[in-house]
């Protein structure tokens, strides 16, 4: 009997407390405070919808523009201005020539930080077409592209390393120009590098250091 | 006065104490994973490109380095998208008539770039720089995938911070020989471990206290 009274009294309790959330939608406006679960799991659901900091308002690197007549937030250099550390007044070091013919020295000294510089490099940028040897039988060249001459004939080995770098810079015959690809410093050091390739080509045994002479013989 | 509700609604109630805190759970943890999902990340989803490139043909195929065409890499924030000349070194002659390469063609005689599709977009408000990741031992795989098995490309990691703080937390478990930085098919060797905490001496990475600082990557 106890037990069934109080049954009914947890009942009586429910029951206004279904009433109650009924009332939250429906009922006086000083029991509409029981939708605020509800308001709140709905804010909660809509806000992160906005990216304003995700998307600020700056261009990303090469990112599209609507202002610019030409699509391209990146825009050219206006002609005859020179970026900050661009001035090139070594004529040698940016050109290869001195006065009106090819250098035939290096702008600073070749070490051997700057010959493993020029051979990353030349792997990198020269080594598709005139390959890693440089006879000028690449990748490129085996799939159809004009093959370059090999930098072991006599004409190159004999040609000054201003020549070289002008080629790098300005392209020759066939050959594109890679002045936006390798900045003047790596041109260098690639020309050193063509350097030890030729040497690697036309070497005697006397060129090898005597200590290492006997892996060579075995 | 008759009942409304059956006696059994006494153990629902009981149980719906225990079912909302269960509810709420799922709940969040359902929405996390929907943020993690690939449906958000945009991760595994090849994008369309005005150009079919296929880095597996140019990697793979060719074994053109990464920074023939990614030429700021090693000294830039961005990595580099190529200019319409660099495509042309070669497609002046390779494919020159293809109909697949008519919009490189189409750039190159109006001078209007390609405009080519991002892959990965981070948000404005991180930091990233890709010369500090790759002059430090991090892969260009470790976040970018196997791009040399991608015909089409796609980004292969969420992107997310957690991901990012995988590593910052260890840098030790994924850095690797400076040398190797550029390799797609490195691959760690057994003593990862040993190897990484000597690397991460040798290169002069900060602990990870200042790794996972906030201002490292949101300023």
């Amino acid at each position: 009997m106890r037990n069934q009274k109080l049954k009914g009294q947890k009942s009586k309790i429910e029951i206004r407390f279904w009433k109650k959330i009924l009332y939250g939608f429906s009922g006086p406006l000083k029991n509409r405070w029981l939708f605020t679960p509800f308001l709140l799991l709905f804010t909660f659901l809509t806000v992160g919808c906005r990216q304003d900091m995700a998307e600020q308002p700056r261009y990303d690197p090469l990112e599209a523009s609507t202002f610019f007549a030409d699509g391209q937030s990146a825009r050219p250099l206006p002609p005859g201005t020179v970026a900050r550390g661009y001035l090139r007044e070594d004529t040698e070091l940016y050109t290869g020539k001195s006065g009106k013919d090819f250098t035939n020295t290096f702008p600073f000294p070749v070490t051997r930080t700057v010959l493993e510089r020029g051979q990353e490099r030349y792997n990198i940028f020269c080594s598709p077409c005139h390959d890693r040897t440089g006879s000028g039988n690449g990748m490129i060249v085996r799939r159809g592209y004009t093959p370059p001459p090999s930098f072991h004939q006599d004409r190159l080995r004999e040609a000054p390393v201003g020549y070289f770098f002008d080629v790098i810079t300005n392209g020759f015959g066939a050959m594109p120009d890679y002045a936006a690809q390798i900045p003047p410093r790596d041109r260098w050091a690639i020309v050193a590098y063509i350097r030890a390739l030729q040497l690697s080509q036309h070497a005697t045994l006397e060129d090898v250091p005597a200590e290492e002479r006997a892996k060579l013989s075995r | 006065m008759p009942q409304i509700f059956h006696r059994s609604t006494n153990t629902l109630s009981k149980l719906s104490i225990f079912g909302a805190v269960f509810i709420l759970v799922v709940f969040v943890w359902v929405l996390m994973q929907i943020n993690r999902s690939e449906y958000v990340t945009q991760a595994n989803v090849v994008r369309v490109q005005p150009v079919q490139f296929s880095h597996e043909h140019h990697v793979n195929g060719l074994g053109i380095d990464c920074r023939y065409c990614h030429t700021t890499v090693e000294e830039s924030s961005f990595a580099g998208i190529p200019p319409t000349k660099t495509c042309m070194n070669c497609h002046s002659q390779i494919w020159a008539n293809s109909p697949y390469l008519e919009p490189v063609r189409e750039s190159w005689r109006t001078g209007r770039a390609i405009q080519w599709t991002r892959v990965h977009n981070l948000a404005d408000f991180v930091y990233f720089n890709h010369s500090i990741h790759v002059n430090k031992g991090i892969g260009c795989v470790t976040c970018h995938g196997r791009v040399d098995q991608m015909p089409l490309t796609w980004q292969q990691k969420s992107l997310q911070m957690e991901w990012c703080l995988e590593c910052h937390r260890q840098p030790e478990r994924f850095i690797r020989p400076r040398e190797y930085v550029f390799s797609m098919d490195w691959q760690p060797p057994a003593d990862q471990i040993a190897l990484g905490q000597k690397l991460v001496r040798e290169y002069n990475i900060p602990d990870v206290a200042f790794l996972t600082s906030c201002s490292t990557c949101h300023r």
